[in-house]
């Protein structure tokens, strides 16, 4: 609390990474998943096409590692600003 | 060793595990009972969050669901995965900085509001009674199916196990029978698809069958599904079909639905730190993928299977199954098996002797019926729960896998009624009576009112299991539409701004929650009492937007309302703005821990 610029850059960089995977994360389902999977129809994988497997397997994988990346990108952050848990 | 005694030693050996654990991990303080005493490693918090979230609707109905709709089913693997981002990104690190002990508390403080509290509690019991209905009936199907006992005797000892966990132990109780429900279900679905892939595609990853291919017809298996229930006269497995409005919007309310789930939310108190309720959220995901990734594969081949054991000479230009064969082939005992359930039947229409399964709304099909003399389709039920529960016995696997499967179903329904247990009683013992009541009570007294409340909340559930309104089966879009509604948007609007005031959160809240009751409600009838509809989900009031996907739209006017509001009333004060600061820097929650 002693230091509010930092707090506020600190939140600022969470939100900015936050905003970041939310795009990646509405991408990969709404839109290879759903609304953009007629423009992949070209790709195949494995019997039908790569929008397909986006929806049922790829969307997920990806989930994964949005969350992982904000996890390790976050405690990084922790550090870089001192408001890290001792 | 009979298949009765298989599933007796199966299902036992894993009850007799759990009663273990209650003995083992029993809560002397209300911060064991309400957050394990906030000492649970990350990954063990992601196992059993998975185990907490993942329902008898997620082990025994998704693939099913799948199955039967193909593609346009997509929405609940996106929906009930892309959740945990939201989660994990918006609000599980900072409601564990927070340090208190139940979702409710955190939306009434951050509000200065105890009537926000109370909105929160209200619609934290719905949505949790509504959605452990399912979870009780679950139980008792699952028992009546396998251990040969009826309905009722299930059920009441499937909620004795869980009253000794759960009112003993509480959420330390809860934590770790629910990280052995996860290995006993995981592997209970595991297994089966393991060996159907092998068979059907040679590959021991469901997940990498699915779009391998199909050993017998050296296609991808894919395309071989799309060629056979084409030629049945189904959709097309793999296309799109549904409305892309709606498959957006009811993606979307699952996704939000899924991070507003206060038995979720509430598992990540339990971890030591911030850096741990964000690691262990995608250790969540992880433990919820591995059953994720395989139930598609299960669907898809499981339908395949199915189709190919009605018309195993050629496809349906060759002949169909005989009831003969049906009743004397080993490889169809499991229909006689099902039959006796009620789950599934079929009845040879036309008097041929064989049992013809098509789509008879087809008008292809209907040409090629009168041309042949079919009847109609003579597989007259198939319940889509049966998919994941008799695939073992399609796919003739050993017998051990049926009481696998038995005990895992079991494992699945068990351990999300005992989470959803543990937030209903927390919210009566801290928010209501410590809360409202009697904020004066001791320690002792909230741990005797906790357990309380949670043997209470056991009997009202067991009563509704054994009772379930004619409504059941609609209730989950409620409990959903709450969630998505009311709780999500208040979270992550009290983390996010401080602008928003106790006024704005109430107004939004409510806002959020009337519209989607009034629109469930006019698709459902009221209160779900049939005939009170005035619109169907068929022909929805809205365009194509239908009441489960409603939840989306909700909370849109629940963040609407709230800005409105919060702009033409006071600002927030000082204190919960810095309370807010608080919430977002991860310094200092050790010390929130002893509160």
């Amino acid at each position: 609390m002693s230091d509010n610029s930092s707090n506020d850059a600190y939140w600022k960089a969470n939100v900015r990474i936050i905003l970041i995977s939310l795009v990646i994360w509405a991408l990969v389902s709404f839109g290879f998943g759903i609304l953009l999977r007629p423009m992949l129809a070209g790709i195949s994988v494995g019997g039908s096409d790569l929008g397909f497997w986006f929806a049922q397997q790829g969307s997920i994988l990806v989930f994964l590692a949005l969350i992982f990346n904000y996890a390790w990108q976050m405690n990084k952050l922790d550090i870089a600003h001192g408001v890290d848990e001792e | 060793m009979s298949q009765f005694a298989i599933n007796l030693l199966f299902v036992g050996a894993s009850f007799a595990l759990y009663i273990g654990i209650a003995i083992w991990a029993r809560a002397g303080s209300t911060s064991e009972f309400y957050a394990a005493g906030r000492g649970v490693h990350p990954v063990t918090n992601g196992m059993a969050t998975a185990a907490d979230w993942m329902s008898a609707a997620s082990f025994i109905s998704m693939a099913g669901l799948i199955a039967f709709t193909g593609y346009d089913n997509s929405s609940f693997l996106m929906g009930w995965t892309g959740g945990y981002v939201l989660l994990a990104l918006l609000l599980a690190p900072y409601l564990r900085k927070f340090g208190k002990f139940t979702v409710s508390e955190f939306i009434g403080d951050r509000f200065y509001s105890p009537t926000a509290r109370i909105v929160a509690v209200v619609c934290l019991i719905v949505a949790s009674t509504t959605y452990v209905i399912g979870q009780m009936t679950g139980v008792g199907v699952a028992f009546g199916r396998f251990l040969e006992v009826s309905n009722t005797a299930g059920l009441l000892i499937g909620a004795c196990v869980v009253f000794a966990y759960a009112v003993f132990g509480g959420m330390k109780g809860v934590t770790y029978t629910q990280v052995a429900q996860y290995c006993v279900l995981i592997t209970a679905y595991t297994i089966p698809a393991v060996f159907i892939s092998l068979q059907l595609t040679g590959t021991p990853i469901p997940a990498l069958g699915l779009f391998g291919d199909h050993v017998a017809s050296g296609e991808p298996l894919l395309a071989k599904l799309d060629a056979v229930v084409t030629d049945l006269g189904f959709k097309e497995y793999t296309a799109h079909h549904a409305d892309t409005l709606n498959m957006v919007l009811f993606t979307l309310s699952l996704m939000i639905g899924t991070a507003g789930l206060p038995h979720v939310i509430m598992r990540f108190f339990t971890v030591p730190k911030v850096s741990d309720a964000r690691w262990s959220a995608g250790w969540t995901l992880v433990f919820i993928a591995l059953l994720y990734l395989t139930a598609p594969a299960v669907g898809a081949m499981a339908r395949l299977n199915i189709s190919e054991l009605m018309w195993p000479n050629g496809g349906i230009s060759g002949e169909a199954v005989t009831t003969e064969q049906i009743a004397n082939d080993p490889e169809y005992d499991w229909m006689a098996t099902w039959q006796k359930t009620g789950l599934l039947d079929w009845e040879d229409k036309n008097g041929d002797g064989k049992i013809q399964f098509y789509n008879d709304k087809n008008e292809d099909l209907q040409a090629m019926a009168a041309e042949k003399g079919w009847e109609g389709n003579e597989l007259t039920k198939f319940n889509r729960d049966i998919l994941v529960l008799a695939n073992p016995e399609i796919a003739n696997l050993p017998s051990w896998v049926i009481g696998l499967v038995a005990a895992g179903g079991l494992a699945a329904a068990l351990s999300t009624a005992a989470g959803l247990l543990l937030a209903i009683s927390s919210a009566v013992s801290h928010d209501l009576i410590k809360g409202a009541i009697n904020p004066n009570i001791s320690e002792k007294g909230e741990l005797l009112s906790a357990r309380i409340a949670m043997a209470v909340a056991i009997a009202v559930a067991t009563w509704l299991g054994l009772n379930p309104p004619g409504f059941a089966a609609q209730t989950v879009a409620l409990a959903f539409g709450l969630a998505a509604a009311s709780i999500f948007p208040a979270l992550m609007m009290g983390i996010f701004s401080t602008k928003i005031n106790n006024t704005g959160a109430v107004a939004g809240m409510l806002a959020g929650l009337v519209v989607t009751l009034i629109y469930i409600f006019l698709h459902k009838g009221w209160l779900f009492i049939p005939g009170t509809n005035s619109f169907t989900d068929a022909d929805p009031l809205l365009g194509t937007i239908k009441s489960t996907s409603f939840g989306a739209i909700g909370a849109a006017v629940n963040f609407a309302v709230a800005y409105i509001v919060a702009g033409m009333t006071k600002e927030t004060p000082a204190e919960i703005k810095a309370l807010v600061e608080s919430v977002r820097v991860p310094r200092g929650a050790g010390a929130a821990q002893d509160h």
